[in-house]
């Protein structure tokens, strides 16, 4: 049995994505157990209940873009306490959906008034109003960017999702403390 | 007729006088990436992807416009040019809105399809998000902007392959855009006969017919060549 | 017995004087000369094309000429610069001897930015009226067209040109001769000749003082041109922003025709030649030779790859000689006095003069031509005479942008290189057209670099991505050092851009559009490292990211 001290820290997080790359991480099913026998998860939002980024993660997946203030704070602590930063589906690599609200960044008000006037008063049945809970709801960004532009990046694993075995691809050498090989259509292919 | 020999990557190949250099490395067996060049329209050497290195003078060289001469060496796969195509393709992603996730084109396209040729992994340059138009006024198709990347195939196969010229480019610079007509409505440009001839040559999803939906395109890249060598060689498909 | 002085006032009626009111200072001299009679009478007013110091305009050359009709000598010729009109009865009445000269506004003839200047290509500007075909026929225009005609074949016509040296004007210095033949040997078949008169880069105005002072000779380069490589069809195509230049030139050319020195027969042998002028549309990237010819052919101007070269497949596919003003302008001076004189002058690799707009924070803005291989030192120092209220060793000077937005930035320790082409290449500018910017001291450099790149972004014309995209993320990081944002990630990928950008892009235009980055980096990469965040300061990282990222 291996010892828990050789095991990787390793964590899972959820900026501004649909947390279909967190359903598609599910989707290894069996070998998830194979995965907990090198790793300990200490945050994730499907394998784990702790609230605040932990200290001295060995990999961190990230899914989705850096929308608002919440998205980039845990975006700048998780860099300072995890060796290796990994940009884990479309949104957190290049933006993707959530980034669309970006074409109107130029527009009066920005794009994140546009996103919120749409969302709360135009499309709003009955009571139409913004949310406001300072503290609670937090604020968008004016730009919606992906993780690279914030913090540096050490891997990216690519798709919307990326699928179960492209996961697998990527993380199965990283337990053996190797680089995985981004490449190829099974690899890289957006979307 | 008349051979050129020439070298790809220190390979002898021969082709017919006439022949391209791209003609060249593929028959040398070498994959270059093309966006631009179609086999059947007339090349305009505009995507740079397919730059070769002329081993002698060190000059690039688009090979889908420069003719293969006898005693050419070129390289296609340095270091270098493989740092810049990587660098064009990340151009491309950045200047336009590609979300290759609900595309018509996913799966289906060809600047998904080079950004894994190049090793793209992500842009270090940041998007754009150019506020472009959908043009859905055409009954059969719709042309999203967002996704055009200015090849100007639908331009030349329109005008070419068709003679219909329904296709140009307006503006300049990142302000280029593709128009139908005199920058009318699709939907109401007369001289489009409905072909789709520019829905097959698309790359991306920037051209579609409307009953498509995501990762649904189907595209038939190969229908300009076998047009023109249906007319000019009187070769048919079903021959 | 001696006869009367003759007396001539030469007005500039180039665009910089008329910007500055010559057309109403003229105006006014010729309504003093009536009110004045008498001796005043006898005083020829003349307009004339550009007489160089355009910073000062507007200028007015009075000539006192022998009794026996002589061109005036250097000694014999007054200039007077920044007049108003009423100021013209007193220079009329100085004229005639009668009152005295506005001498505030006297300048000196034995100055250096006149003497400094050896006039080839302008011999004829300033003295001839740019809309008298019969002045310019006075003046000896037209004899070299006439004499080559009948005199000498085409070939003994491209031989002087190859013995003169000259090298393509319009920037790239392509030796004229060799393109000459290369056009001349042709299969037979139709040829063309061009002029690329679509002087687009900021602060150049050397080709526009061509048209508009001296279109004559232009033409009459033109027409040995189009016999000297067998074109019958000729087209000159010229920025619409030049609207005074296309008015000369279209009048010049019917005056030409009208005296059968265009057309069927000309000058009595078998040459015919038709000149059209076109207008371009407002692109910068019509001056790029394919773009220009597409351009002319009534499609849309983009450039398309080259080989074949327009010498080869041009105009309607047929072979093309295309030139620009100052190169075809250069022409009937060298078949007057020979390609060998032509190449005794300048450096061994360029040779003859070169004429530049000197502009920007210069005492004497304005019109200069002088030999190739004067240094940038004299161009700029002695002729220009540094900038306006600074003194040191180099004047004030911080540095010289040449080539426009495909040049560089030479910086003020440099000014002692030769003006040729190798020379400017060597450091990372290019001679380019000619025009000549003068930076002082307080210029930020990334500044520069971006102003010369959203020219870039704005003139692209979208066919190629190195530059369509290229471009506009390059302005954008050059924005990061410009606003003082950038890190050092940004300098690496500003340098990994420009070269790439430099390396594939289709055109001139997009493989140049980096030197002015280039160079100013080359020259002045403290000013980009300044403007690089200190790292130092951004304990913790969240504070500059944070700064980033919300602004």
């Amino acid at each position: 049995m291996t010892t828990p001290s050789k095991k990787l820290r390793f964590a899972t997080v959820w900026l501004a994505g649909c947390s279909g790359c967190h359903m598609s991480f599910l989707d290894l099913d069996e070998w998830l157990f194979e995965l907990a026998e090198h790793v300990d998860v200490v945050f994730s939002p499907v394998a784990s209940d702790l609230k605040t980024y932990p200290e001295q993660v060995d990999v961190c997946l990230v899914e989705g873009a850096v929308a608002n203030v919440d998205n980039l704070e845990l975006a700048l602590q998780l860099r300072q306490r995890t060796r290796l930063v990994i940009s884990f589906g479309d949104c957190a690599v290049t933006g993707n959906v959530p980034a669309l609200r970006n074409l109107w960044a130029d527009v009066d008000g920005g794009s994140r008034q546009s996103v919120l006037d749409r969302s709360y008063l135009e499309l709003a049945d009955i009571g139409a109003q913004h949310p406001h809970a300072p503290g609670i709801v937090p604020e968008l960004l004016e730009r919606v960017r992906p993780l690279h532009e914030v913090i540096p990046v050490d891997l990216y694993l690519p798709g919307c999702p990326p699928s179960a075995e492209r996961i697998r691809a990527a993380i199965e050498p990283l337990l053996r403390g190797e680089t995985p090989a981004m490449e190829g259509t099974a690899m890289l292919q957006f979307g | 007729m008349s051979v050129h020999t020439l070298t790809v990557d220190g390979m002898e190949v021969a082709v017919p006088e006439g022949a391209t250099l791209l003609d060249a490395v593929r028959a040398a067996g070498v994959e270059l990436p093309t966006l631009c060049h179609l086999d059947g329209l007339s090349p305009v050497g505009a995507c740079r992807l397919c730059l070769v290195e002329m081993e002698t003078s060190g000059h690039l060289q688009p090979a889908c416009a420069t003719a293969a001469g006898e005693g050419m060496a070129v390289l296609t796969q340095t270091p270098q040019l493989q740092h810049y195509r990587r660098m064009a393709v990340e151009l491309f992603f950045a200047e336009g809105n590609h979300v290759c996730a609900f595309c018509v084109a996913n799966g289906n396209c060809e600047l998904q399809d080079v950004a894994v040729a190049v090793g793209m992994d992500h842009s270090r340059f940041p998007y754009q998000y150019p506020n472009r138009r959908v043009d859905a006024s055409h009954p059969r198709f719709a042309i999203d902007h967002h996704r055009c990347i200015l090849c100007t195939r639908c331009v030349r196969v329109c005008d070419e392959i068709e003679g219909a010229h329904v296709w140009d480019v307006a503006n300049r610079g990142g302000e280029c855009s593709i128009i139908a007509g005199l920058d009318q409505p699709w939907g109401e440009v007369q001289a489009c006969t409905s072909c789709g001839k520019c829905v097959d040559v698309c790359p991306t999803g920037a051209i579609f017919r409307k009953d498509d939906t995501t990762a649904e395109k189907e595209a038939n890249r190969e229908r300009p060549q076998l047009l023109r060598s249906a007319r000019e060689q009187h070769q048919w498909q079903n021959q | 017995m001696a006869a009367t002085p003759q007396l001539q006032l030469r007005c500039c009626a180039a665009s910089g004087c008329r910007s500055a009111g010559s057309a109403a200072l003229q105006a006014a001299l010729l309504a003093a000369r009536d009110q004045l009679g008498g001796a005043a009478e006898a005083v020829t007013i003349k307009p004339v094309g550009c007489l160089r110091l355009c910073g000062r305009g507007p200028l007015v050359a009075l000539d006192r000429r022998g009794g026996d009709g002589q061109e005036p000598s250097a000694g014999s010729t007054e200039l007077y610069a920044e007049l108003t009109p009423e100021q013209a009865p007193a220079l009329l009445a100085a004229a005639t001897g009668l009152g005295e000269a506005p001498t505030a506004q006297r300048l000196d003839p034995a100055h250096p930015f006149f003497a400094l200047q050896k006039p080839v290509v302008l011999e004829g500007c300033g003295v001839v009226n740019p809309e008298s075909i019969d002045d310019a026929l006075a003046h000896g225009t037209y004899a070299q067209l006439r004499r080559v005609l009948l005199e000498c074949t085409p070939e003994q016509v491209r031989d002087q040109v190859k013995r003169s040296g000259l090298r393509g004007r319009g920037g790239a210095g392509y030796p004229s001769g060799l393109k000459w033949d290369t056009v001349a040997l042709q299969p037979p078949g139709p040829r063309y000749v061009v002029c690329n008169a679509d002087e687009g880069d900021p602060g150049a105005f050397m080709d526009r003082s061509v048209l508009e002072s001296d279109p004559h000779r232009l033409i009459e380069g033109m027409a040995i041109a189009a016999y000297a490589v067998g074109a019958e069809q000729g087209y000159v195509y010229v920025r619409a922003e030049y609207p005074l230049a296309i008015e000369r030139l279209r009048l010049a050319l019917r005056q030409a025709r009208g005296k059968g020195l265009l057309g069927s027969g000309i000058a009595g042998s078998s040459f015919n030649l038709r000149l059209e002028v076109r207008v371009g549309a407002g692109a910068y990237v019509c001056g790029e030779e394919t773009a220009l010819l597409a351009s002319i052919q009534g499609q849309r101007g983009t450039p398309r790859p080259r080989p074949p070269y327009p010498a080869q497949k041009g105009l309607w596919d047929a072979p093309t000689l295309i030139n620009n003003v100052e190169t075809l302008t250069s022409i009937p001076v060298i078949l007057r006095e020979g390609g060998d004189w032509y190449a005794s002058i300048g450096t061994e690799g360029s040779k003859g003069t070169k004429v530049f707009a000197l502009s920007g924070a210069v005492a004497n803005t304005g019109l200069v031509e002088v030999p190739m291989g004067t240094t940038l030192r004299t161009v700029v120092q002695t002729i220009g005479g540094g900038v306006p209220g600074a003194d040191g060793p180099d004047g004030g000077v911080k540095a010289v942008q040449t080539g426009g937005p495909s040049g560089g930035c030479i910086p003020a320790h440099l000014l002692d290189t030769p003006v040729d082409y190798e020379s400017l290449k060597a450091l990372g500018s290019m001679m380019g057209s000619g025009g000549l910017v003068v930076m002082g001291e307080t210029t930020s450099m990334p500044e520069v670099a971006r102003h010369f790149m959203r020219f870039s972004v704005n003139e692209s014309c979208g066919k190629c991505v190195p530059c369509r995209a290229g471009t506009v993320q390059l302005a954008h990081l050059l924005d990061r050092f410009v606003e003082r944002r950038a890190t050092l990630a940004d300098l690496e990928r500003l340098e990994e851009l420009c070269t790439m950008v430099g390396a594939t892009s289709l055109c001139g235009l997009g493989q140049a559009a980096p030197n002015p980055v280039l160079s100013t980096l080359r020259y002045f990469r403290q000013e980009y490292q300044a403007a690089c965040r200190d790292p130092d300061q951004c304990e913790p990282l969240d504070a500059c990211v944070l700064q980033e990222v919300t602004r």
